[in-house]
């Protein structure tokens, strides 16, 4: 395979992921919003910081509102991170693999394309925004239905899963990196109803409110939270699962290929590092500096991958 | 439609009833309901939009992205006329071969006077450094896509003959495919020859040309300017039909001596590389120093004989619109030979007898640049405005050696399908040739254009044409 086909696949799944992960931020503010109207201009705030555009956002708005907030991030050109920035990029890489997928991975790429543009063509009405966010999940899941169901397991699909791997743990982090005050086992906070709003939040931005609620009934404290979005191999969001799948993917190329790469090192180490860890030693440790390591850890492996199997040279 | 034609219709009679080739597809047709159509119609739009069946428009930021107008009438041409083009074609083609060696090695043809020596050597589009070259296998117009016209029943022109990188063949191919799912009941009522094993073919013809020095089967890989290029469509189509790579300049470097691609293990080489980059862009060392799009070098593995490059470089000469008014004369000194297709009567305006003709008829004729292609630059005298004419007459007349002139063809129509039934529309055909140092093979069809406009000749798909199935039927 063309060092840039890889990198096009990688590219691809990352902005798909990117796309579906931004959606889901938004549609945790929203709720917030609508439910907790007081902290909402906080709440937005730090939507827009975990989607790492609070620059430029700063440079166009004021203040954090929904609306801004929403055009922002779903629709605004100017924000290369927004949901329609993302997908024209997927897609663009996709045209650019395009001999590689399947023709029901490209025909979902760019119908996802073809109907978000539609359906971001104009500003968003409130009414509108639940049914919008719906048909970005819907059109993600769609894509990543024909990559499984399509797909050959090969180093094409190694490729497209590693970009996902990377995306998706880069993601959860930054939304712990951003709320990690409210996961300290500070005792002035414990149970507060401010608590409960800020961990809610952070499970729906992971779309894993129902599953953490499944799993621990009633038993919601910062430690369990932490726990389960870091560590918890099951859930397919989490620290543990993504650097799992990562270092799968990256195993595979290395069989296939005959050959192993300092990538592989770097995850296995990364691995490991999870593996010996527990919620209790992390908080030890400190959860600001892990999830930061963790974050700059995830950023490397990506530059090696890059460099492993030359995307670009 | 009750006026009498002016041009020859390829269905319909003047009186009442079609061409023998349509008898089947008619009964068909008058069967249907006029709403099924239009709905059918409808969905083939969606389903070329739905796979990316797209071409890019320069200059048009908002509609990057555009479809070529898909008319479900197909054009029908019988057995015993494509018999009779196809063996056209292949002379020609062969003579064109002939020709381009011939003016690279002893330039035969010069010295017999046949064509005149400023032709060549004051030509953009030849290149000096493949004098003395032979490209392997001989081969210098792998592909080629020959423009043809017709305007009666026995009439046939070749229009312009694309030896060099002709487009458009992912067209014939995924329009066929639509037809066959929009209406599969036709082809077991009609025997359509097929056409979908063109990329094989292609990828056999290519590697039949590889490089004396290759072992083994023979890597293939397409070169394409890139994502933003008006055809990368057909690129990707291509390098994915054939199951080969799709490569773009920065991909490639030279590896000892050989063309090679960067893959997620390393260098590969590749024997055969079937280039959709201009002559101009293909070597920054050898060519537009500028180019971004070649790779450095690579003219030099070439003429070592490390790769071959499909088609050649410098065939463009032999679709410059002057040489091809010698077309005749250079299949006549290659085959001994006369012409089995004819020539449109061309004027070169370099000449000044011909320039003054030009100049007190231009509103009688269609007026193009000897190196122009894709509908840009040409007067179309009958439906030009006097002040477009007098404009194009003072840039004629700066330059006449650029231009060339030709009359306004009658170009013979197939209906299209509008709301009211079938309005004729003036199309043109470009078959798609390959050639290999065995055998020269034409898919039997092609790629029809036709002008969606009542009324105009220009079919182009940059300048708003659409195209049509094109079927070849068995005996």
């Amino acid at each position: 395979m063309l060092g840039k086909t890889a990198g096009g696949l990688y590219w691809m799944s990352r902005f798909l992921e990117r796309a579906e992960n931004t959606a889901r931020l938004v549609e945790a503010g929203f709720r917030i919003a609508l439910t907790r109207s007081s902290d909402s201009a906080s709440e937005w705030k730090s939507v827009v910081t975990t989607a790492g555009v609070r620059n430029g956002y700063m440079e166009k708005y004021d203040s954090f509102t929904g609306p801004t907030v929403i055009d922002y991030l779903l629709r605004d050109p100017a924000n290369p991170s927004s949901v329609m920035s993302v997908i024209e990029n997927a897609r663009m890489n996709a045209r650019l693999v395009r001999t590689v997928l399947t023709t029901e991975v490209w025909e979902a790429v760019n119908e996802d394309w073809m109907t978000l543009k539609e359906a971001l063509r104009r500003p968003i009405r409130e009414t509108e925004l639940p049914g919008i966010l719906g048909t970005i999940r819907q059109q993600s899941a769609l894509v990543r239905g024909a990559m499984h169901g399509t797909m050959m397991r090969n180093d094409i699909f190694d490729f497209a899963q590693i970009g996902t791997a990377l995306e998706r743990a880069d993601n959860t982090a930054r939304i712990i990196d951003v709320k990690y005050y409210t996961l300290l086992p500070s005792a002035s906070f414990v149970g507060s109803p401010l608590d409960n709003v800020q961990w809610e939040t952070i499970l729906r931005s992971v779309s894993a409110h129902r599953s953490f609620r499944w799993l621990n009934q009633d038993d919601m404290t910062s430690s369990n939270i932490a726990d389960f979005l870091i560590l918890d191999s099951r859930f397919p969001r989490s620290l543990s699962f993504c650097s799992r799948n990562l270092d799968e993917n990256l195993g595979f190329l290395a069989k296939d290929y005959g050959v192993r790469m300092p990538c592989n090192d770097l995850v296995e180490r990364q691995r490991d590092k999870l593996r010996a860890h527990t919620i209790g030693s992390i908080f030890d440790e400190g959860l600001h500096q892990f999830i930061s390591a963790f974050i700059r850890d995830n950023n490397a492996i990506g530059m090696q991958i890059e460099q492993d199997y030359r995307f670009n040279g | 439609m009750n006026e009498k034609r002016q041009h020859f219709d390829e269905m319909l009679l003047d009186g009442d009833g079609v061409r023998q080739p349509y008898g089947a597809y008619q009964e068909w047709f008058f069967n249907e309901d006029p709403t099924r159509l239009t709905k059918k119609s409808k969905e083939a739009e969606a389903f070329f939009r739905r796979t990316g069946i797209t071409f890019n428009v320069y200059g048009q930021e908002e509609a990057q992205e555009r479809l070529i107008p898909f008319d479900l009438i197909p054009r029908i041409i019988s057995n015993r006329e494509w018999t009779r083009l196809s063996k056209g074609i292949e002379q020609r083609v062969r003579a064109i071969n002939a020709f381009l060696h011939d003016i690279y090695h002893r330039q035969e043809i010069l010295r017999a006077g046949v064509v005149p020596p400023h032709l060549i050597a004051q030509n953009e589009a030849f290149l000096p450094q493949m004098i003395g070259m032979s490209p392997p296998g001989g081969v210098y117009t792998h592909i080629v896509g020959t423009d043809i016209v017709r305007t009666g029943e026995d009439e046939f022109f070749v229009l312009e003959d694309n030896a060099r990188t002709p487009s458009g063949v992912s067209y014939m191919l995924e329009n066929r495919e639509t037809m066959l799912q929009m209406f599969p009941e036709l082809f077991s009522q009609n025997k359509v020859q097929p056409v979908s094993d063109y990329p094989k073919n292609l990828r056999r013809s290519l590697a039949a040309c590889a490089p004396a020095g290759c072992n083994g089967k023979p890597t293939v890989a397409v070169l394409t300017p890139g994502i933003h290029n008006s055809a990368y469509f057909e690129h990707s189509f291509l390098a994915d039909q054939m199951g080969v790579e799709l490569v773009e300049g920065h991909d490639l470097r030279v590896v000892d001596g050989r063309i090679a691609m960067r893959t997620t293990q390393g260098y590969q080489n590749i024997d055969v590389l079937y280039r959709r980059v201009d002559d101009d862009f293909l070597d920054p060392l050898n060519f537009n120093p500028d180019s971004m799009l070649g790779v450095p070098g690579i003219m030099d593995v070439y003429r070592a004989g490390g790769i071959t490059i499909a088609n050649a470089p410098g065939t463009g000469i032999s679709d410059d619109k002057a040489i091809y008014s010698y077309m005749p004369e250079i299949v006549e000194f290659y085959t001994g030979e006369k012409a089995i297709l004819k020539n449109v009567q061309t004027w070169r305006c370099s000449e000044p007898e011909a320039l003054q003709y030009v100049l007190d008829n231009l509103s009688e004729l269609v007026v193009k640049e000897v190196h122009g292609s894709g509908g840009y630059g040409m007067l179309v005298g009958p439906a030009a405005s006097k002040k477009e004419i007098a404009s194009f007459a003072a840039k004629l007349k700066k330059n006449p050696a650029n231009y060339i002139a030709q009359p306004t063809l009658s170009l013979s129509t197939v209906p299209i399908f509008v709301k009211k039934g079938l309005s004729p529309r003036h199309v043109d055909l470009r078959p798609f040739v390959l050639v290999s140092p065995k055998e020269v093979k034409i898919t039997p069809g092609g790629l029809t254009r036709v002008a969606l406009k009542a009324g105009s000749l220009v079919v182009n798909s940059s300048q708003g044409g659409g195209t049509k199935d094109t079927w070849v039927l068995e005996d």
